[in-house]
């Protein structure tokens, strides 16, 4: 057994499995079905969110405005039910927005040479700007009384939220597109290499849209699974640190931010080390600024050994590639 | 001329075309959108609000504006050297924090307290900059994760000991002096921001550490290859933005005596936002100081605006993600294609209605009559040299011409097989002289006006003249100096054939056509230089008439030789001694039985003087096709004409096969033969006159004996 086997998914794992078995040992009630349960429910969200960022990064992407479609789409969707909107109307709306958001982010970067970070920080910060001051009237939304979100939100099955099993699937359904489809493949051509992507005639920028288009549409149901389970919506989570816990998980799983690595393994495996810390910090009591300082330090450390795994190729780097 | 054609001359020669391409060419451009917007806020702002100008609103406003430059100042540093700060929020408000706390809690004098505060931002500054300077992080990640830490770090500390700072009796006046009074009318933090903003901006443009900051930004791996630390200028340019953010937050604590959760928040994307809009680019290298502080005012009075005048929560992010999408997209499209849009803009071609001059052609019976004479002239240096542009011999009978290699050649009298570099000047050596002191005067293409002594001394005479007054690329600079004589009192006068284009791309000018030749005069005594004429089509050769009362130079692209007075009732006007000439004429010299050589460097073309009335189909022409595929001025076939002081014209020499000189830049008369050169030609050729005087030199006749 050399150095080499230690790589990063395994290193995770391994912490994950300590963490478990201290905090097994260590916090009463811990293993107790009910929190495994919710455990499990907390990280599907992130996990969703996580998914669509891990398409996105792989293409050497990266989408800083999930968290605000995520919650301005349903928050406008819910006001749309609210002011008298028909279902199918106001879905179908919310669904052509999504879409038009993420063919946005992915036109200014694929055809404009924008870097994704400043595009979809820019979108970000306009989806919110946009939503809050034109389309709704405060900060929450609530979910019309019995709506199917509700009935989402309650659904068991085996005793398992619904929410877990719609995470589950989407993370199959992206196994299967990343690993068996050709376009899913064109991704880690593309993140690996864009010019030689190019170069070989894949349609590079066409995929780049589609990228940020499903990232979107991720976006939308992770809103949609936090609107049935909180039976609301509060565009505040804007400001908290949703966004860089997505980020986390990405990056803690394996996926490397130059592009090219990883796969839904990697965002499994990242959801439930951060799906366990979190759990872990909360039976132990520790302030949510406190937890918000822990958990930006092991990103912190996180990068810093993405950066050392994963060097910065200096030949395809871009100029500018900040 | 039809109506139609009346209108296209107007269309084309009175609408000024070319300015556009030459504005374009100016890189103050860069700073003209971020300028209009800036006014255009600014005057929007000041009258949708009212007393948005009053004093009291400005002194407040200012005090901000000041504090939030200084953040900008500090992210367009690091922006220049290719990274990004996204912790200048979090620096911002741990110095604050760092302020209130030393000065309040601890009771320390007003100047630790700044000290804590710089220090803390220093601090981070640090921190980022060894990240991503030496461990070689991604910035925008790296800051943004340092961003987190700091804030969580900042928002527990401020939960834990904020009350016990409100509590605090401490009092200073120097505190309150800097939080609230203003110096010669100017608030504290104004001053701070234009000090640091004079320094910053002196260190980027004229000191070697902000050359290499910018060096860095513009092209990491070359910088590297240059030898410059990258790693430490990148460090350096994060603690610089700590140490501003830093000064920024205990500005901010004197201001408000106090700090809260909202402090900071969301600085980052304001200070992003203003240093992109300002016109920063993206990954370095291009932008200022001064495009950094527009873009904080553009940002800071349209969010305040936006406040002020009362629009609901979201507004503000709203507008600041559209004006940030735009301006990234349109720094990053304007870097990529505004040297595109120049190539297509620039050449910009004016109407010329060429009168049909008498045929040139063998067997037509005209004065111009080409023959076939040159092709029996015997080589030089065949293959040895590159564009004899001009040809000159001295009293020992050694030739001289200069090569496109920007070197001027001696081959060695009698037989001229031997020769040497007679000396590297650089550029493209065209025209040649003697003086009487017998230093070779030369006109170097994109250079300017050199002399080299006989022993091989290069001194430059003069590059620049004059600027005019309505230029607007500067036209002080010779880009194209072409021929040269001397005039007795040792006067050089000499051409400048075009402002619009360099030396090499003469044939452009020939497409464009636009008059701006210039014939200028270097006074060696008080080494001045004056442009005499100017707007000519393309001045070319010179030489001083036999009489030395006069000189002729010729204007290439409308075939006409001109002849200015140097003295007499005419003195310092001009007169068109020769109109309509079937070639291009070039340079020109003196013959031995008074006369004078003109050389054409090609016969004009049917087709191309078509094209002249055309200005549309030339345009078209540069725009649509690739270059090789465009007409040009005929250089195919040219020849030599003998003609004398009224312009009469005696003679002609052609090579009509093009086998030794299809086109003739230049030619001297020496002991009775001819000298030929061609600016596209691999030889020099000899030609013998007949009937000339074998004795007859040119240094002899005009400077006399030695």
């Amino acid at each position: 057994m050399n150095l080499s086997t230690f790589n990063q998914e395994r290193i995770v794992l391994i912490a994950t499995v300590l963490v478990v078995i201290f905090a097994a040992i260590v916090l009463p009630g811990f293993l107790n079905v009910t929190n495994l349960i919710s455990i499990v429910r907390s990280i599907s969200v992130l996990g969703i969110l996580a998914l669509g960022m891990a398409i996105v990064i792989i293409g050497r992407g990266i989408d800083l405005s999930m968290v605000a479609i995520m919650a301005m789409s349903i928050a406008w969707y819910l006001q749309m039910l609210h002011t008298g909107y028909g279902e199918t109307e106001a879905l179908m709306l919310v669904l052509l927005a999504v879409v038009f958001i993420g063919a946005v982010n992915g036109f200014l970067v694929a055809y404009a040479d924008v870097p994704p970070i400043f595009v979809t920080l820019a979108t970000g910060l306009f989806v919110f700007g946009f939503v809050r001051s034109q389309l709704i009237p405060s900060d929450a939304v609530t979910v019309p009384a019995g709506h199917w979100l509700e009935a989402v939100g309650a659904a068991r099955f085996a005793g398992i939220p619904v929410d877990v099993f719609v995470f589950l699937t989407l993370a199959f359904a992206t196994f299967l597109f990343l690993r068996f489809t050709k376009w899913g493949r064109y991704v880690y051509y593309a993140g690996d290499n864009p010019a030689a992507a190019r170069n070989i005639g894949i349609p590079v920028r066409p995929m780049l849209v589609l990228r940020y288009i499903l990232s979107a549409l991720f976006s939308f149901i992770a809103g949609l699974l936090t609107a049935a389970s909180l039976l609301s919506i509060q565009t505040r989570v804007i400001n908290s640190n949703l966004l860089y816990d997505v980020i986390l998980v990405a990056v803690i799983g394996g996926i490397g931010l130059s592009g090219g690595k990883g796969g839904v393994r990697n965002v499994l495996i990242g959801a439930a080390l951060i799906g366990i810390l979190l759990n872990v910090m909360t039976i132990a009591n520790i302030s949510l600024l406190l937890q918000n300082l822990i958990k930006s330090t092991i990103l912190l450390a996180a990068i810093i050994l993405d950066g050392w795994l994963n060097p910065r190729d200096e030949q395809t780097a871009q100029q500018g590639d900040i | 001329m039809t109506l139609r054609e009346r209108l296209h001359a107007w269309r084309y020669n009175l609408v000024p075309d070319h300015i556009i391409g030459e504005i374009l060419e100016k890189k103050w451009t860069d700073s003209a959108i971020p300028f209009v917007v800036l006014v255009a806020t600014v005057v929007g702002f000041g009258t949708a609000i009212p007393g948005f100008f009053s004093p009291y609103s400005l002194q407040e406003s200012t005090r901000q504006l000041g504090e939030f430059s200084l953040v900008v100042i500090g992210m367009t540093v690091v922006m220049l050297g290719g990274g990004i700060d996204l912790a200048v929020g979090a620096i911002f408000a741990l110095s604050a924090f760092a302020a209130i706390a030393t000065f309040f809690i601890f009771a320390m004098p007003v100047w630790v307290a700044c000290l804590a505060a710089v220090g803390t931002g220093v601090l981070i500054g640090a921190i980022n900059g060894f990240l991503i300077g030496y461990i070689r992080l991604r910035a925008f990640l790296t800051t943004l994760v340092t961003l987190i830490i700091g804030r969580a770090i900042f928002e527990i500390l401020i939960v834990n000991y904020a009350g016990k700072a409100q509590m605090s009796q401490v009092y200073s006046d120097l505190w309150d002096f800097i939080g609230d009074d203003t110096i010669l009318g100017a608030s504290v933090p104004v001053w701070t921001a234009l000090i640091i903003a004079v320094v910053a901006h002196i260190a980027l443009t004229r000191s070697r550490i902000g050359w290499h900051i910018l060096a860095v930004g513009g092209s990491r791996r070359s910088a590297h290859n240059a030898g410059i630390q990258v790693r430490k200028m990148v460090f350096l340019t994060y603690v610089f933005s700590g140490f501003t953010s830093g000064l920024a937050g205990f500005l901010f604590a004197t201001r408000l005596s106090g700090a809260g959760i909202g402090t900071g928040h969301g600085l980052e994307i304001l200070a992003l936002t203003a240093a992109v809009v300002g016109g920063n680019s993206l990954g370095g290298g291009r932008g200022s100081i001064v495009k950094g502080l527009m873009g904080a005012i553009i940002v800071l009075v349209m969010t305040n605006g936006l406040i002020r005048l009362g629009y609901g929560t979201g507004t503000n992010q709203m507008v600041l993600g559209v004006l940030l999408a735009a301006a990234v997209t349109i720094d990053i499209r304007w870097l990529k294609n505004r040297h595109k849009v120049l190539n297509e803009m620039y050449v910009a071609p004016v109407y010329l209605n060429m009168v049909d001059a008498p045929s040139a052609e063998a067997g037509s019976g005209t004065k111009y009559e080409l023959n076939s004479k040159l092709s029996q002239a015997r080589s030089i240096g065949l293959g040895e040299v590159e564009g004899p542009e001009d040809v000159i011999l001295d009293r020992n009978d050694n030739l001289y011409c200069g090569t496109r290699h920007g070197e001027v050649v001696r081959f060695f009298a009698p037989d001229y097989t031997d020769w040497e570099v007679f000396a590297h000047v650089g550029g493209f050596p065209l025209g040649l002289a003697f003086d009487k002191d017998e230093n070779l005067i030369s006109c170097v293409g994109a250079m300017g006006l050199y002399s080299i002594t006989p022993d091989r001394k290069v001194t430059r005479l003069t590059a620049e003249t004059r600027r005019s007054l309505t230029s607007i690329v500067d036209d002080a600079v010779l880009r194209d100096p072409n021929d040269l004589d001397i005039a007795p009192d040792g006067k050089i006068y000499f051409t400048d054939s075009t402002k619009r284009y360099d030396a090499h791309d003469w044939t452009l000018d020939s497409i464009e056509n636009r008059g701006t030749g210039r014939l200028l005069v270097y006074n060696p005594e008080d080494g001045s230089t004056k442009t005499l004429l100017d707007g000519y089509h393309y001045t070319n050769g010179v030489t001083i008439a036999h009489d030395k009362k006069s000189l002729l130079f010729c204007e290439t692209w409308t075939c006409r030789i001109h002849r200015y007075w140097l003295e007499g009732p005419k003195k310092g006007k001009a007169e068109i001694l020769i109109d309509d000439l079937p070639g291009y004429p070039d340079n020109i010299n003196r013959a031995s039985d008074g006369t004078y050589w003109m050389a054409w460097l090609g016969m004009r073309t049917p087709s191309f003087d078509l094209s002249l009335r055309h200005p549309d189909f030339r345009k078209r022409m540069t725009r649509r096709l690739p270059q090789d595929e465009w007409l040009f001025a005929n250089v195919n076939n040219g020849g030599v004409v003998k003609f004398d002081d009224r312009g009469k014209i005696l003679m002609t020499l052609g090579d009509l096969e093009g086998k030794s000189h299809p086109s003739v830049t230049s030619m001297r008369e020496h002991k009775g033969q001819l000298f030929i050169g061609g600016i596209l030609n691999n030889r020099i050729g000899v030609f013998d006159i007949e009937g000339a005087d074998k004795t007859w030199t040119a240094p002899v006749d005009y400077w006399g004996e030695k």
